[in-house]
């Protein structure tokens, strides 16, 4: 099984997010930068495939060169090589998925497995679209993933509202992870040792001839209001008279 | 501008809260930016629920009935709506963030060629469109180029809409090729309870790594959670350690809610699990850590170990329930 797994640099969730005086963006001064961790999720999973069925995990990223850091700790964790497509602009989902159809055109591989949502912008959308465009199947929000013996076809169980659905489907297609699907490994020093050796081909943007324009644009960015703390309250009492007298919610 | 199209999921017929507050966000934006507010039922066999989503105060209902679409799947789906955006000059195609929202826009959006905004919580007059960012720390007004604009809307930003009028309902006829019948729906294996739905509740008790174990959640907290008529929910703190499904996860990653009342017990209130509930009317946090973050955002803080505290708190609410 040859797979492309998708990687996001996006800010340590920890992190505090604080939006720029102007709202042009966010204060980027001394955040530190993560593997999105869904991608984190969805790297683990084609490193199982692999070592299950045997096959390729091929890691690609799309962005500044600063990316190199995300994509060789990816291939600390196992991944066999990576692609960075070099970008400076920022891109819209539609556009990433653009991009990634392309690539996955060349590649030719058998499966993409990508995070549900990257935790920067929230949207959500990388996956579906990536799938429209190829006219692939596939199945978001992905908790199990079991292949026919014959590999060529794929069950997915996805926390859906309500329950576990699954869906069926042959091969190529395209699977985003959700939280349990697995828990990520950690790359062993072996392994860091290793990753330095692997290539990490680096493809200017421009190569793919795919259409980037932005369909959306992020006009201004402004924090939420602030809510304020309310009240600390000593004894188990006086919250149920606070909240059936008072608040008069109970 | 041309239409408002409102995706009206139903599970098996019926229409779920979240369906109610699409039809009432495309309301709203028709009446902003102009055209109609249609509703858009998809499913084999749909004369019901098409009806009864036509007394909803839309224009008109399109019922695409058709053996292909009797489970939802986001190629038949997205096909499907795709022909119906065309046929009614449709420029702005709307459902809520649920399972099946997020799953379905973006697969139609990128169909269509056209960018799409999630989760938005406002429709502004000038066409423009305000959404959550990074966990929501960061609001974002976004613009959307192309003949037709998708956009998920948040279900707790928007009310839902009440019973009204009576539209017609038009039958579309669907036709799908192999390459939207790629999927096979095999199975929904139900996680049944019989509390309200978590996105629903009037009431949410929500329990965290402070649990300690699944067993704690079953003694502590569903002793609470019934003796408020409320829905349980998780942080991914108590999702991540298997003390409960991720179905009960509310957060970034999990459902956002916005109940009257929502408890947070055990619950330290990291920045994901916020983004989840902070727009709850009332919050109660139950921490035994008095520097927890949760407490800056809580109207009401109990400074507790949450083992006493939440049984005694449990007796209280039965005595006042009589």
């Amino acid at each position: 099984m040859k797979t492309l797994v998708t990687v996001k640099r996006v800010p340590d969730p920890e992190t505090t997010i604080r939006v720029k005086p102007d709202g042009s963006g966010i204060v980027t001064d001394n955040v530190k930068y993560v593997i999105n961790p869904f991608d984190e999720i969805a790297i683990e999973e084609a490193l199982r495939i692999k070592e299950k069925l045997g096959g390729e995990v091929v890691l690609v990223s799309l962005g500044a060169k600063v990316i190199t850091e995300q994509l060789r700790t990816g291939l600390a964790m196992g991944a066999d090589r990576a692609v960075l497509i070099l970008c400076e602009q920022e891109l819209d989902s539609l556009a990433v998925a653009s991009v990634f159809a392309k690539l996955v055109e060349r590649e030719k591989p058998e499966l993409v497995v990508m995070g549900k949502q990257a935790i920067d912008d929230d949207a959500n959308q990388a996956g579906q679209m990536l799938a429209a465009l190829l006219g692939w199947p596939q199945a978001t929000f992905a908790s199990k993933v079991e292949f026919a013996a014959d590999q060529k076809s794929v069950q997915v169980t996805r926390e859906v509202d309500g329950g576990l659905e699954t869906v069926g489907f042959s091969l190529p297609g395209i699977i985003t992870a959700d939280l349990r699907l697995n828990e990520p490994r950690y790359a062993s020093l072996p392994g860091i040792m290793k990753a330095r050796k692997k290539e990490i081909k680096e493809i200017p943007i421009a190569d793919f001839g795919a259409d980037v324009t932005p369909r959306l644009k992020v006009l201004k960015l402004e924090p939420p209001a602030k809510k304020q703390a309310g009240k600390k309250l000593e004894t188990v009492q006086a919250l149920i008279d606070a909240l059936h007298t008072g608040a008069k919610v109970i | 501008m041309g239409n408002v199209l409102v995706f009206a999921e139903h599970h098996k017929g019926k229409f779920p809260k979240s369906t109610l507050v699409a039809v009432q966000a495309g309301k709203e934006a028709a009446g902003k930016l102009g055209g109609n507010c249609i509703a858009a039922v998809l499913g084999s066999g749909v004369d019901a629920p098409a009806q009864e989503i036509s007394g909803y105060g839309v224009t008109k209902v399109i019922a695409a009935d058709d053996a292909g679409l009797a489970n939802y799947l986001a190629d038949a789906y997205a096909a499907t709506l795709e022909q119906l955006i065309k046929a009614n000059d449709v420029s702005l195609m709307l459902a809520t963030s649920t399972a099946v929202g997020k799953d379905l826009l973006p697969r139609l959006a990128a169909r269509l060629g056209v960018g799409m905004a999630t989760d938005v919580v406002t429709i502004n007059a000038d066409g423009t469109f305000t959404r959550p960012m990074y966990a929501g720390n960061v609001l974002a007004t976004v613009s959307l180029d192309g003949a037709v604009k998708v956009i998920s809307v948040r279900g707790t930003a928007f009310d839902a809409a009440q019973a009204g009028g009576q539209a017609p309902v038009e039958k579309a006829s669907v036709s799908l090729d192999a390459a939207a019948k790629q999927m096979q729906f095999i199975s929904f294996n139900e996680i049944k309870s019989d509390r309200p739905q978590l996105t629903e509740a009037r009431i949410v008790v929500s329990g965290g790594r402070g649990l300690k174990s699944g067993e704690n959640f079953t003694q502590y907290l569903e002793p609470l959670v019934d003796a408020l008529g409320a829905a349980m929910g998780a942080s991914r703190a108590a999702v991540d350690a298997g003390f409960v499904p991720n179905d009960l996860q509310v957060g970034q990653t999990g459902k956002v809610v916005a109940p009257e009342l929502y408890f947070a017990v055990g619950i330290s209130g990291a920045i994901q699990h916020l983004a989840g509930m902070k727009d709850s009317k009332v919050i109660v946090a139950i921490n035994k850590d008095p520097e927890a973050p949760i407490f800056s955002i809580a109207d009401y803080g109990l400074v507790a170990d949450l083992f006493k505290a939440v049984p005694e708190l449990t007796e209280e609410v039965k005595k006042l329930k009589g």
